[in-house]
């Protein structure tokens, strides 16, 4: 480093020309690129969602019934419909099983193997793909009950929500400090009573957080309904009835070649694009006023 | 919108739950919301039917004049023959629908309590390549040429098999993309009958699935429509209302006989007079001889059981039946099918009116 | 803790018995709904296990090597959808693999004011977030005609590679892949940030004192800290593509063919099972559950190794 001296009497400023910083600065570039790059799909969907889905968003979307081939107008009434009741099943079943879980695994097994365990097979539940859940069940509720059901698909769609649920939840419970559980306990509290009474309520916010995402997730889930909820053209009268779902709606309009349905598809798609963006930003907000 | 949107749901679900306590609860007309009371009497019964695609767009105009004549609701979920025949054995719908008769060992899966099958045709149609070519309007395709695009040696459209019959034509040097069924399919049952029967290095065989050699898939005649609608040089398979709907050109083809016969639904009854009818109405006519006749031709069938454990809906079917073969007549022609003629039209009425109530 | 275990089990013995049992009961409750979770995994490796064993007994490992899906003859064997599978998986992780490492560093790094970074990160968080069948109907409107203009023009230049080999005509394996790498990117970069985030401070403290520049400091000392957990997001999100299904069934094309042209159609397990099962019946359904059974497997297996190398990084936080 014979130069060395000289370079530092110019300046500690970097040559830009220099090799070594040359190489810096186009990997700068490359990095802002990549960003760039990244978001470039959101950017396009969202706009594509929007142009196209928006002619159709008036009230009629939401109170008319889904429009047979070649016929005019129409809405997504009964699919909105179906996907109320389908992710309303899934919420009663898996928020309440989820939140018990993660109760066990926050607050009386926290740090053990046994959590260890569970909090594994959790993640590795909702890894499994959603189809795979579709066929399970498929071959364990409509094949038993003999009929697709809108029943059906929300239990297929409680599975997916289920993992997420309990992972947040858990997350949420744990952020509760001790202290508030430790007065609780001594001031006489059952384990029930402080659970129930303190820990729960402290946590609510990050529960509700994440029940809202997993509501999301779920009413944008099409393969797990496919085969089980099937779909149906109508308003439907129970829930043990056939049911369309707005994914499915979108899925089978997407894939139809009247220009109507295209458009309904895309009105569906702004529907269950806006979901997403309301409870993400929503779900922002609670956390960032946690921290 | 969540806002709002939480409770609505909540609510819903509990009427639904509450409603649906004794099993099937009586349903109020499409046009009510879920919070309506329900119906009383015979108007308001709600008859859920799965099945092939190829007469949906026949099915659903006939069902929805049905329901506002008589206030029967009927729901028709397009799924597929496959899919509408797996349905109706398992006995999740009040009627299938289906493009390929039962076979026996379909018959012999039905369930025992409800009698026996009862298949009936509602209309004839018939299959049409539909093409997507610039340029291109009145396309011929010789046994040859539609043998080779299906089984894969075809692979360009200036193909000298191709070209031979369409003299003065510009064929493009480009590739062409066959579009099949990607699922079960009536149509595609009728479709490889025919193609069975008429090319002789078909190996595939014939049935609601097969294993095509080449090609893309698409779910349901519409998704092949689609298909072929987005796709520059693409020709596949499809009922003919989807293709006349949609402004699809449809390609002229060679019959048995030797002649180019283009696909109109005249064309097409001459395939199917004069054909004995047998006890099942399993009409089958995959090569069909006269001269005139249109290639690709077939019936498609309801799938009714004998017994119904609800008298309202034997009533309701049995009405439907009368009114299609009858007052659904102009409506099929209309769209483009082939209305039955009127001594198969009794002979099916006769049939439906074995159906009855209690198991 | 503030209490001692004795004080603990006074307060306990103070208690009538019922509340006592009634507490515990409480306890036993949520553990059984915690080990339902669990169950709910084994639960349906069983069932469909179990729905599948005809065709197991039928085709045995030859489903796996077979590639014909004849249901006219009953004969089924699923190396076309395996094969698209890992293809289509395979070509989104070679798209989305540097991009996404690209975005972890460019939101890990000082680049950005935090004002500005934290909006990027929710962004690329959202395209998690939105819904697969939203992806497959842009994908055939928007990202069809665009891929297949650019897919003519390389057939045209480099035919002669048999990866362009064949003409783009609209769907196919090289659309399936593109879409895939789009739905994954957002994984692999929230979990490459959280890897890049949680190298010790210090070792970018040691290398910049030496000398280094930013770059150098990232290539060899964070990036190779960062490597396992980089490797984990990457296996998460071939996970996640290998089992996507709604997108994939709407741009790949549905062929049961094995073509190495990128540009021709194909079909995924997930593809195969969205098609065919509302109408299968018989053998037909039971080699569909097989490979239901075959991709529930293989997903089980790279998110089992995923979770081992994510849960690894997460602990040394």
């Amino acid at each position: 480093m014979s130069d060395s001296q000289a370079l530092i009497s110019r300046s500690l400023r970097r040559n830009p020309w220099a090799p070594r910083t040359l190489f810096s600065n186009v990997m700068t570039g490359l990095a802002i690129a990549c960003a760039v790059i990244a978001i470039i799909p959101l950017v396009a969907v969202l706009l594509y969602v929007l142009i196209n889905g928006v002619s159709r968003l008036d009230l009629n979307l939401f109170t008319q019934v889904q429009p047979p081939p070649r016929v005019e107008n129409g809405g997504l009434g009964n699919a909105l419909q179906g996907t109320f009741y389908t992710v309303g099943i899934a919420t009663l079943l898996a928020v309440p099983f989820g939140v018990m879980a993660a109760v066990f695994l926050s607050e009386f097994v926290r740090d053990t193997r046994l959590a260890r365990w569970i909090g594994f097979a959790t993640n590795v539940l909702s890894g499994v793909p959603s189809i795979v859940a579709g066929t399970f069940i498929y071959s364990a509720i409509v094949l038993t009950t003999k009929t697709f059901s809108a029943f059906s698909g929300g239990v297929a769609l409680a599975i997916l929500m289920l993992p997420v649920i309990v992972r947040t939840a858990t997350e949420a419970l744990e952020l509760v400090p001790s202290e508030l559980r430790q007065a609780s306990v001594g001031l006489g509290a059952t384990r029930f009573q402080t659970v129930a009474g303190v820990v729960l309520p402290a946590a609510l916010p990050g529960i509700v957080t994440g029940v809202m995402l997993s509501v999301a997730r779920a009413a944008g889930e099409t393969a797990p309904v496919l085969f089980t909820a099937l779909g149906w053209p109508t308003w439907i009268q129970s829930i043990w009835q056939q049911a369309n779902t707005l994914s499915l709606l979108v899925y089978k309009f997407a894939t139809a070649p009247y220009p109507n349905q295209q458009q309904l598809a895309w009105a569906g798609s702004l529907l269950l694009v806006l979901l997403v963006l309301v409870t993400n930003i929503l779900a922002r907000f609670v956390i960032r006023r946690r921290h | 919108m969540v806002r709002w949107v939480a409770p609505a749901s909540l609510c819903a679900l509990t009427l639904s739950l509450t409603a649906c306590g004794g099993g099937q609860a009586p349903s109020s007309g499409p046009s009510a919301a879920t919070s309506a009371p329900p119906a009383a009497g015979g108007a308001g019964l709600a008859i859920k039917g799965a099945g092939a695609t190829a007469p949906y767009p026949l099915y659903q105009k006939w069902f929805d004049e049905f329901s506002k004549a008589n206030g029967v609701q009927i729901g028709y979920e397009s799924v597929g023959s496959g899919a509408g025949v797996k349905q109706f054995l398992a006995e999740t719908v009040d009627f299938g629908a289906t493009d390929s008769a039962l076979k026996d060992d379909e018959r012999a899966k039905f369930p025992a309590k409800r009698g026996k099958a009862i298949q009936v045709p509602t209309t004839g149609l018939f299959v049409v390549f539909a093409y997507n070519l610039d340029g291109v309007d009145n396309l011929k395709l010789s046994r040859d040429s539609f043998c080779g695009i299906v089984d894969g040696s075809i692979k360009t459209w200036n193909d000298a098999k191709i070209a031979k019959d369409n003299a003065g034509v510009n064929l493009p040097a480009d590739p062409i993309t066959w579009v099949h069924r990607s699922d079960g399919s009536g149509t595609t049952s009728i479709f490889t009958k025919h193609i069975e029967k008429a090319c002789p290095n078909w190996k595939a065989g014939s049935g609601k699935s097969v294993e095509w050699p080449t090609g893309t898939g698409a779910k349901g005649n519409e998704g092949v429509t689609a298909q072929i609608q987005q796709t520059k040089g693409a020709i596949g398979y499809t009922e003919f209302s989807y293709a006349k709907e949609n402004n699809l050109k449809m390609a002229s083809l060679q019959n048995k006989a030797g002649e180019f016969i283009a696909p109109t639904p005249d064309a097409a009854a001459k395939a199917l007079t004069g054909v004995k009818i047998p006890e099942d109405f399993a009409v089958s006519v995959p090569d069909p001889e006269a001269k005139e006749a249109y290639p690709i031709v077939s019936l498609t069938w309801l799938l009714l059981y004998e017994n119904y454990p609800d008298a309202a809906k034997v009533d309701a079917l049995k009405n439907l039946m009368k009114w299609a073969m009858k007052d659904g007549k102009a409506v099929a022609t209309d769209l483009g099918y082939i209305p039955l003629p009127d001594e198969v039209a009794t002979k099916v009425l006769t049939a439906v009116d074995g159906i009855k109530a209690g198991q | 803790m503030a209490l001692s275990n004795q004080q603990v089990t006074e307060i306990k013995r103070a208690r009538s018995p019922l509340a006592r049992q009634l507490d515990s009961g409480f306890v036993w409750l949520t553990g059984m709904f915690a080990v339902g979770v669990a169950l709910v995994l084994v639960a349906i490796a069983v069932r469909v296990g179990w729905e599948a064993l005809p065709a197991i007994q039928q085709f045995g490992a030859g489903f796996l090597t077979s590639s014909r899906w004849d249901p006219v003859e009953d004969i089924y064997g699923a190396l076309p959808q395996i094969y698209g599978t890992l293809v289509s998986s395979l070509i989104a992780l070679l798209i989305a693999m540097p991009i996404g490492i690209g975005v972890a560093i460019f939101l890990s790094e000082d680049f950005l004011p935090n004002k500005i970074q934290r909006p990027i990160v929710f962004m690329v968080e959202l395209l998690a977030a939105i819904p697969s069948v939203v992806y497959g109907l842009w994908g055939i409107f928007v990202l069809i005609p665009i891929l297949r203009n650019m897919g003519v023009a390389l057939n045209a230049g480099l035919g002669w590679i048999p990866l362009f080999s064949t003409r783009p005509t609209g769907p196919g394996m090289y659309v399936a892949g593109v879409i895939l790498a789009i739905m994954i990117l957002p994984i692999i970069a929230a979990i490459s940030r959280d890897a890049l985030v949680a190298v010790p401070p210090e070792l970018r403290q040691a290398s910049y004192g030496l000398g280094a520049t930013r770059w150098e400091t990232l290539f060899k000392v964070i990036l190779p800290a960062a490597f396992s957990g980089i490797v984990g997001g990457i296996m998460l999100a071939m996970g996640r593509a290998m089992g996507e299904t709604m997108a994939t069934t709407m741009v790949i094309g549905n062929a049961n063919k094995i073509n190495p042209s990128l540009f021709d159609q194909g079909s995924t397990i997930a593809s195969l099972l969205a098609n065919q099962f509302a109408e299968a019946s018989g053998l037909q359904i039971s080699s569909l559950m097989y490979a239901a059974f075959v991709l529930f497997l293989i997903t089980l297996i790279v998110n089992v190794l995923a979770e081992l190398v994510v849960r690894r990084v997460r602990m040394k936080v």
